[in-house]
């Protein structure tokens, strides 16, 4: 209740919910509302949009319906972000969780492994990666995980160290408590808040990401997504800029508002934070 | 009330200050109808326990206060003029030039990536006195005033490359740059170790001897007030109390809380205890060492011994305290006898009645879990010791739990605990935020007696809190230890609590003991130089005992 | 004297970085689906089995995985990236034709968006809760919002399809032959959309960690010990809180160099910039691996250098360091 209320005094947060919302919906109710395949040549090419109610959007280069691909686009966005989120943080959780209770040499290494995979540019290990193992869904996932997980593994590795050394958690050791039961009962409740925040900013990134490797034609074939209709457009932008222009203002639109309810999230979870902001 | 014997006119006087707390604060006012004033060279101690507004008196005259807190009343006049009715470049003026302050913090109150000098100079820059040259030899020439080593070549040092100690020096040269008629001490002893307060306070007190300045000092320190007021104002959640000279306060207090202050100081007079029944230890420690080495890239180590060949030994219901200043590793051979930390050396041995000897040093992580809870622990910090998201409860009950007790069993002890402690049994389904600081440092008390330890080791145990719930909290250790017999390994920084509640102490220095005795005949007759510094620089030594 | 153990400190690491990169492109040369000696020899020498023998010797492909790995890792030992046959050139000269378009690319980038973040963060901070700082603050969270390439193509409608304020594509106008200035101003010239759109997210990024960065300053002891020696709030906040209210920006943009070469894949791919980002978009499209692998790491090489460069900076920065170090 409380939380509702923290996270609703935040008007950015709640528009970016609305329009959150809004997208899953149009993911979800994409198979009823376009239920032929976003990849069928529907009409002649180049229909500018607000003409035909038919095609509202228009149609692209290959008179396929640019509505239908934006809502089957959307399906296919959310659920990368959502997948290789996930992927990220079962990857940078335990790491940084083993890395900042463990200590030591255990520490030492995981660290010097994160900040390896830091160093290298991001995206270019990703766009070796999806090319190399073939553009497929699970290739796509598999490279956004690999190359987003560090700053999940710092994070928690971060907060873990400071919580082993607060004085509950050596509470905690003094009365005898086993350390799977410190990390699960003491360490881990404490460090889930900042988790949930970095995950929904995270999902925003990985959009941002698998859109861009879409757009070089790394997407999977099978799959019409928003970054791919950008690119598909990208040759004809003079006389028809609508291709390339609402599918990009849709991943914008998404990862807006994946941004704007994670930071209404990271109010709500840590009011102390957001006090002092003002 | 306010009697005002000298002729001169005040320096500062401040008439009905009242100062309006934002709406969802636990009260109304910082402060309501404060009245005081200063007269030249004067000294002024507002003295009073945390909440009660003395430093919001103190940012007030300033015009530092936080943006929550507003003046809502009152005048506070500096050499007759009203400096609440200043607008903000005047205010700028005033601050540096009439008025010079100084923090509770060195360490974090000086800028870290500009030089020393540096930020001596821009106080003459921001009211634009003299020339570049002269503004770096003056610098300097405060440097040495204050008493600093080498100042001109720590005038290019780096915050960072100074103790504690020596920058808030650097900061009283700061504020004492201009010349100002009136310097404003926030705490400025607090967090410093008692031998750097002790020549703090000495070198303020020349200072202001010397320039004639008057001090608005704030502390919550009885100690502090007594080596260095003139006059002081005891102050109440807001409300001055009472007000008079140091021996009018001190001597003859009149307002009951002024009583119950300073009746709350611990003596350094130990009182008479009797003497311990012969029997073996419960807990013995022999050549214990600790090195912490600083590992860098290349390999080259730096070690720092925390503790090298401590030893001793603590018989049931006996209390030894490990005294010392911060660094000395006091804290480390604390943590070192439950194996928080890992020792390097040395064995901890601990036998119970009927239990026979155990060798807590040579455990197994799995043997020492389950050894665990015949010694305990008490922390320092009262807010972080408890885990937010637990139930006090569920707190108390897990160490029994841990060692296979069934909750519901642990849960009906816990309730039996919270009331030895002081507490109402129903605390049990309450969360940590709902008590005060004392009242979490008795649910501390309670988790450690729930596993029945032989052994208690208090960290600090008492330094977070206010002198008046220290004294209770004291009083409940001794009453718990009378009644089950425990020995306690008390470690405190505090020759005062010490006093109070030890039966021996150990001193510690640079990470060895350097001395032990009797609490009784160490006060009496310290043997060891540093023993007899640390006594000599205990503050009100002269008022509250010896 | 401790520069120069920093320094080299430093450079191990950075070839440590290195050295494991050329492992990594070894295991995916070997990851990817189908023979390496095809996967070495890209679609142009599918068919061709001389071309494949010939590989396999070179690369001793016939060889136990170790003394595989041995002969790759020589080869970059030796500055040797492979050979594009689809090119017909060494892979290392390729990359190094390309890489002076790019380290101007991210170097502007870079430079333009640091400056302009934390300019706009400082400013925020100051004006905090005023419509200057929700200005700032809105423009930050949508430009951080920004798909770069999207925003690369719209500003490329607008600004030069449209309103032919600046070239469309390219490093330089073709033909014209400049020299000395002249050449300078028209690379200039050409340079303005790419950089701009590439730092717009970076912009945006360092922006909000400044302002963010000054406010936590702001409330620091000695922001207040300033205050009571009678500074003006100008310099408070100048000398005292934005000071040290950078750090962490140098900090985070040090750890974004790796972005930002990524990201120069996107623009230099748009834009027909020259660069090594627009060689891989080719080399991805012709699935010409050696290419792809050695553009990867003379990327990860280019952001250990920069790491390198910040770190530095950050030295001089913080006078902390020296002694931590």
């Amino acid at each position: 209740m409380n939380f509702l209320k923290r996270f609703c005094r935040n008007r950015g947060a709640v528009l970016g919910l609305v329009i959150l919302l809004a997208v899953v919906a149009f993911a979800l109710l994409a198979p009823s509302l376009y239920p032929s395949s976003p990849w069928r040549m529907v009409g002649r090419p180049f229909m500018a949009p607000f003409a035909l109610e038919r095609f509202p959007l228009g149609t692209d280069t290959l008179g396929r319906d640019i509505a239908a691909g934006m809502v089957h686009g959307a399906r296919v966005s959310l659920m990368i972000g959502v997948v290789s989120t996930i992927v990220s943080l079962l990857i940078g959780v335990p790491l940084g969780a083993i890395a900042g209770y463990a200590g030591g040499f255990v520490d030492d290494a995981l660290m010097r492994f994160t900040e390896f995979f830091q160093t290298i540019p991001s995206f270019a290990l990703a766009i070796v990666l999806v090319a190399i193992l073939q553009p497929q869904l699970g290739s796509i996932v598999l490279a956004i995980g690999v190359v987003s997980w560090p700053p999940v593994a710092r994070l928690v590795r971060g907060e873990v160290l400071s919580l082993r050394t607060r004085e509950y958690v050596q509470a905690a050791v003094t009365i005898g408590q086993s350390t799977p039961r410190i990390i699960f009962s003491q360490v881990l409740p404490n460090t889930v808040a900042p988790i949930i925040v970095m995950g929904s900013l995270m999902i925003g990134s990985a959009i941002l990401l698998e859109s861009a490797l879409s757009f070089l034609g790394l997407g999977d074939p099978n799959l019409m997504s928003w970054g791919y209709m950008v690119g598909a457009g990208r040759t004809r932008l003079l006389d028809a800029w609508w291709i390339s222009f609402f599918p990009g203002f849709a991943i914008f639109l998404t990862v807006l508002a994946l941004n704007l309810a994670g930071e209404g999230l990271n109010d709500a979870l840590n009011p102390r934070l957001a006090r002092g902001r003002e | 009330m306010n009697v005002i014997s000298q002729e001169t006119p005040p320096v500062l006087s401040i008439e009905k200050l009242t100062l309006a707390l934002p709406a969802l604060a636990d009260r109304a006012h910082a402060v309501e109808g404060v009245t005081l004033a200063i007269a030249p060279g004067e000294t002024l101690c507002v003295v009073g326990e945390s909440g009660s507004g003395k430093s919001m008196i103190a940012h007030a005259v300033m015009g530092l206060l936080p943006k929550a807190v507003k003046p809502a009343g009152g005048a506070i006049r500096l050499a007759g003029r009203d400096l609440l009715s200043l607008d903000e470049p005047a205010m700028q003026d005033v601050r540096g030039r009439e008025i010079g302050m100084i923090f509770q913090e060195p360490m974090t109150s000086l800028n870290p990536v500009m030089r020393v000098a540096d930020q001596i100079i821009e106080t003459f820059e921001a009211h634009g006195l003299h020339g570049a040259s002269e503004r770096r030899a003056r610098a300097v020439a405060l440097l040495t005033e204050v008493g600093l080593p080498d100042p001109p070549r720590l005038a290019k040092a780096y915050p960072h490359e100074l103790s504690g100690g020596q920058r808030q020096r650097v900061m009283i040269a700061m504020a004492l740059a201009l010349e100002p008629k009136l310097l404003i001490a926030d705490e400025p002893t607090t967090a410093l170790d008692v031998t750097t307060q002790a020549q703090i306070l000495k070198l303020l007190d020349n200072l202001r001897h010397k320039h004639g300045t008057a001090v608005l000092f704030i502390t919550h320190d009885m100690g502090v007030v007594a080596e260095i007021a003139d006059r002081i104002a005891v102050l109440e959640k807001g409300v001055l109390v009472e007000e008079g000279t140091a021996d009018q306060v001190l001597g003859a207090p009149r307002h009951a809380y002024t009583q119950k202050l300073l009746a709350a100081v611990p003596s350094l007079v130990p009182p008479m205890r009797p003497a311990l029944p012969e029997s073996p230890p419960v807990l013995s420690v022999e050549g214990l060492g600790k090195i912490y080495r600083k590992r860098s890239f290349f390999g080259t180590a730096r070690e720092v011994r925390a503790a090298e060949d401590i030893s001793f030994s603590l018989v049931r219901g006996e209390t030894l305290g490990l005294v010392g200043e911060s660094g000395s590793g006091k804290s480390t051979v604390g943590r070192c006898c439950l194996r928080l930390i890992e020792p390097n050396s040395g064995r901890i041995v601990l036998s119970g009645q009927g239990s026979g000897d155990l060798v807590l040093s040579d455990l197994g992580p799995t043997a020492l879990r389950q050894h665990r809870k015949r010694i305990q622990m008490v922390f320092q910090d009262p807010f972080a010791s408890l885990n937010p998201r637990q139930t006090v409860g569920r707190i108390i009950s897990d160490g029994p739990v841990a060692h296979g007790v069934a909750r519901v069993t642990a849960l009906m002890k816990a309730r039996e605990l919270l009331e030895l402690v002081g507490l109402s049994a129903n605390a049990v389904d309450r969360y940590p935020h709902e008590f005060s600081g004392g009242q979490r440092q008795r649910i501390g008390i309670a988790r450690a007696l729930a596993l029945e330890p032989d052994v208690l080791v208090a960290d600090e145990a008492v330094s977070a809190l206010d002198v008046s719930v220290q004294a209770q909290i004291l009083s409940l250790i001794k009453d718990i230890q009378s009644r089950l017999g425990l020995a306690i390994l008390f470690v405190t920084h505090d020759l005062r609590v010490a006093a109070q509640i030890c039966d021996r102490i150990a001193v510690m220095q640079r990470g060895r003991i350097v001395e032990t005795g009797p609490t009784a005949a160490l006060f009496a007759a310290p043997q060891h130089e540093y023993t007899r510094q640390l006594l000599a620089a205990v503050p009100g030594g002269g008022r509250f005992g010896h | 004297m401790n520069l120069l153990h920093f320094l080299s400190g430093r450079l191990v690491k950075g070839v440590l970085v290195l050295f494991a990169i050329a492992v990594l492109n070894f295991f995916l040369i070997r990851a990817a689906p189908g023979d390496p000696a095809q996967v070495l020899a890209g679609e142009a020498g599918a068919a061709d089995a001389q071309l494949l023998e010939q590989l396999r010797q070179r690369f001793g492909l016939n060889e136990p995985i170790t003394t595989q790995l041995w002969i790759y890792i020589k080869g970059y030992m030796t500055f040797d990236l492979g050979f594009s046959y689809r090119q017909q050139q060494p892979v290392l000269s390729l990359v190094l034709d390309r890489l002076p378009a790019t380290l101007l690319l991210t170097g502007a980038a870079f430079v333009v968006s640091l400056a302009l973040g934390i300019v706009m963060g400082a400013l925020a901070a100051r004006r905090a809760g005023r419509w200057s700082d929700s200005l700032i603050t809105t423009l930050s969270l949508v430009f951080y919002a920004t798909p770069l390439f999207w925003i690369a193509l719209m500003s490329q409608i607008v600004f030069s399809l449209k309103l032919g304020l600046v070239p469309n594509v390219g490093y330089e106008t073709i033909g014209a032959n400049n020299t000395g200035l002249a050449r300078a101003l028209d690379i200039g010239h050409h340079l303005i959309l790419p950089a701009l759109t590439l730092g717009l997210f970076f912009t945006a990024l360092y922006a909000r960690m400044m302002r963010a960065s000054m406010l936590e300053v702001a409330g620091a002891d000695f922001v207040k010990t300033a205050r009571a020696k009678g500074l003006s709030p100008g310099i408070v906040s100048r000398r005292h809180v934005a000071r040290n209210a950078i750090l962490p920006v140098v900090t985070l943009a040090g750890l974004q160099a790796g972005q930002l070469v990524g990201g120069a894949v996107l623009t230099e791919t748009v834009f027909a910039w020259p660069g090594i980002g627009r060689l891989m978009f080719d080399a991805l499209v012709q699935r010409d691996y050696s290419v792809l692998l050695g553009v990867f790491f003379m990327s990860s090489a280019m952001v250990v250098g920069f790491n390198i460069l910040t770190d530095l900076v950050y030295r001089i920065a913080d006078p902390r360091i020296e002694a931590g170090a």
